[in-house]
């Protein structure tokens, strides 16, 4: 089983809100001083699903990476968890990209990688929430998909994808080569292991530029993009919030539940 | 490109009746058609659905286009993606709408780039922009902690919208509007996919969508034990329970009791947030609550940011005076 797990480096998404600022004159995201980028959760979890697989019924994972300032350490973790191979399409002119860009360099790479029965993505990347990479993906590369799985099973050339909806799950059963979008229901994504990062550590990337994926420059990162963003903002929070307080916690408890009936609330 | 008229929203059918997520579509869609000047249609999808577009229509939709077809009885990747191509070249929209559930999320990005044009997901807010006339999307970005406007001007411009940013028309019977039928024409063999089975997990008590107040437990609460706490606690308030990811994601609760952006949202007359912390993306599932009423041993916690009435302190001995003092109080 040849699996392809496409994962991206972004903000710590679980960095505190105070620490979110944005600079509203170039619309961009500052990142917050002392706190590390990650992979996006999902995007871990896309792995973890190839692991599973892989655990399962053997197979080979490369992991792919697109961006710009991609700090090893970071974009390693895939090969940390487990994963075989890392490719990182690294260079400026991947950068600043929309959906489409990213979706256009992604299929590029994963064209030249050539084998492959299944395309993982996180169901969205934690930075810009666009949700329509991997959708993208498929559409590009020809594939069927299914989205949203919180589990994946591999049986005669044929996955069984458990997929989310609001009141439970579909099982889904897709014919490969798919692409599969991971959603968290899926579950934590496992630590990575010491021999795993003593092993991630000796493993040199695979780095290539537009030029090794023979696309134009015009079509990716900023000079790509078909969606403009007007305006970046962060919405005004009141914080007017009663505290309500007591002698002892058990107190306040209690005289919450005298404030809020006398506010008809309850 | 200027021959793109009109704007359009997928509909949806749950058990007989248009989808809340489709009236609402049809609500903000017909704003947008105003403002435009132009008309606003709806395409209804399904099995056996036809009898369902005099009600698009009451909601606000001048024409319906049904496509009904026993193939399209469940949502399927390829079958839905094959007939909104088919719909969309032959009336050539100027703005496609869908809801931001498993079916939007699923069709629109795939649909958007096979007519080769962008979509924005999960809005909040849409508009015509005065000048230009292109479709404003407002959509939150880094999991709720800042908002982004984008617009495009390749057609057709699409969207979906996150469930509840609509608000629905009052229905008018009386409205007047066109029925179109158009044949699916599908290919059952260039159907990829096959779903084998629908797993519904019944919550027991009252669903999160319909309740007036939600009880909901972070990652504070430690466990499955803290949980049964809350559930004693919803009973009394006639309450539904509710959880940010963590718990769900540590198997204390299940999946489909998740409240945030990858979650249900949710807008309850009262949400008890208990040892949630408050990040954004568990907000951007419940800021739309009434109120919001926090208890949380962390006084910077973020919840309270957001939140009417609080009690710092720990959950464990605020809320069992908390529940005793309502009973007094209820009587």
């Amino acid at each position: 089983m040849n699996m392809i797990v496409c994962v991206k480096q972004v903000i710590d998404p679980e960095a505190p809100p105070a620490s979110f600022k944005i600079d509203a004159s170039s619309n961009s995201v500052v990142p917050p001083a002392g706190v590390p980028p990650v992979i996006s959760p999902f995007d871990e979890q896309a792995v973890e699903a190839a692991l599973r697989i892989k655990d399962a019924v053997g197979g080979k994972i490369t992991a792919v990476s697109l961006g710009t300032g991609l700090l090893r350490d970071v974009v390693k973790k895939p090969l940390s968890m487990g994963a075989d191979e890392l490719v990182l399409l690294e260079d400026p002119a991947f950068d600043g990209g929309d959906s489409w860009s990213t979706a256009a360099a992604l299929a590029a790479a994963i064209k030249k990688i050539g084998e492959y029965d299944i395309v993982f993505c996180g169901r969205q990347a934690a930075d810009w929430d666009a949700g329509q990479v991997g959708s993208g993906l498929a559409e590009l590369l020809g594939l069927p998909s299914v989205t949203l799985a919180k589990k994946v099973e591999v049986m005669d050339g044929k996955a069984k994808v458990e997929r989310v909806i609001p009141d439970g799950y579909e099982v889904v059963e897709v014919s490969l080569p798919a692409l599969i979008t991971v959603s968290n229901e899926l579950g934590e994504a496992r630590y990575a292991t010491i021999k795993g990062i003593m092993a991630a550590k000796r493993k040199e990337p695979i780095v290539w530029t537009p030029a090794d994926l023979g696309v134009d420059a015009s079509t990716l990162g900023t000079a790509g993009r078909r969606i403009k963003m007007l305006k970046l903002f962060q919405p005004v929070r009141e914080g007017t919030c009663e505290i309500i307080e007591g002698e002892d916690e058990a107190d306040a408890g209690a005289n919450l539940a005298k404030r809020l009936s006398e506010a008809k609330l309850l | 490109m200027a021959d793109n008229k009109g704007v359009m929203i997928l509909a949806e059918a749950v058990n007989g009746k248009l989808a809340a997520i489709s009236t609402e579509l049809l609500g903000a869609g017909r704003k947008l058609a105003d403002d435009l000047g132009e008309e606003l249609s709806a395409v209804l999808v399904g099995s056996g659905v036809g009898d369902l577009a005099q009600e698009a229509i009451a909601f606000g939709a001048d024409k319906v286009y049904v496509v009904d077809d026993a193939l399209l009885k469940n949502y399927r990747t390829d079958s839905y993606l094959a007939v909104m191509e088919k719909v969309a070249n032959e009336v050539v929209p100027k703005v496609v709408l869908m809801g931001q559930n498993s079916v939007g999320r699923d069709l629109a990005p795939r649909l958007a780039f096979r007519l080769d044009t962008t979509a924005t997901m999960d809005c909040v807010e849409l508009a015509v922009d005065p000048d230009s006339k292109l479709l404003l999307r407002t959509k939150p970005v880094y999991g709720g902690n800042a908002r982004a406007i984008f617009t495009s001007e390749s057609m057709p411009q699409m969207a979906t919208l996150r469930v509840k940013a609509g608000e629905p028309l009052a229905r008018d019977d009386s409205r007047k509007g066109e029925v179109v039928n158009i044949d699916a024409g599908l290919d059952a063999s260039a159907i990829r996919t096959e779903v084998l089975d629908t797993v519904i997990e019944e919550v027991e008590g009252i669903k999160l969508e319909d309740a007036s107040v939600i009880v909901a437990g972070g990652r504070g609460i430690g466990g499955p034990e803290g949980f049964q706490e809350l559930e004693e606690l919803a009973k009394m308030l006639k309450a539904a329970v509710g959880a940010s990811r963590p718990p769900c994601d540590n198997g204390w609760v299940p999946d489909t009791i998740q409240v945030g952006l990858t979650g249900k949202i949710v807008s309850p007359d009262v949400y008890i947030a208990v040892a949630i912390s408050g990040s954004s993306q568990h907000l951007a599932g419940c800021s739309g609550s009434k109120n919001i009423i926090a208890i949380n041993r962390d006084a910077d916690a973020n919840i309270f940011k957001e939140a009417a009435y609080g009690v710092v302190g720990d959950w464990k001995k605020v809320v069992p005076a908390f529940k005793e003092k309502l009973k007094e109080l209820m009587g």
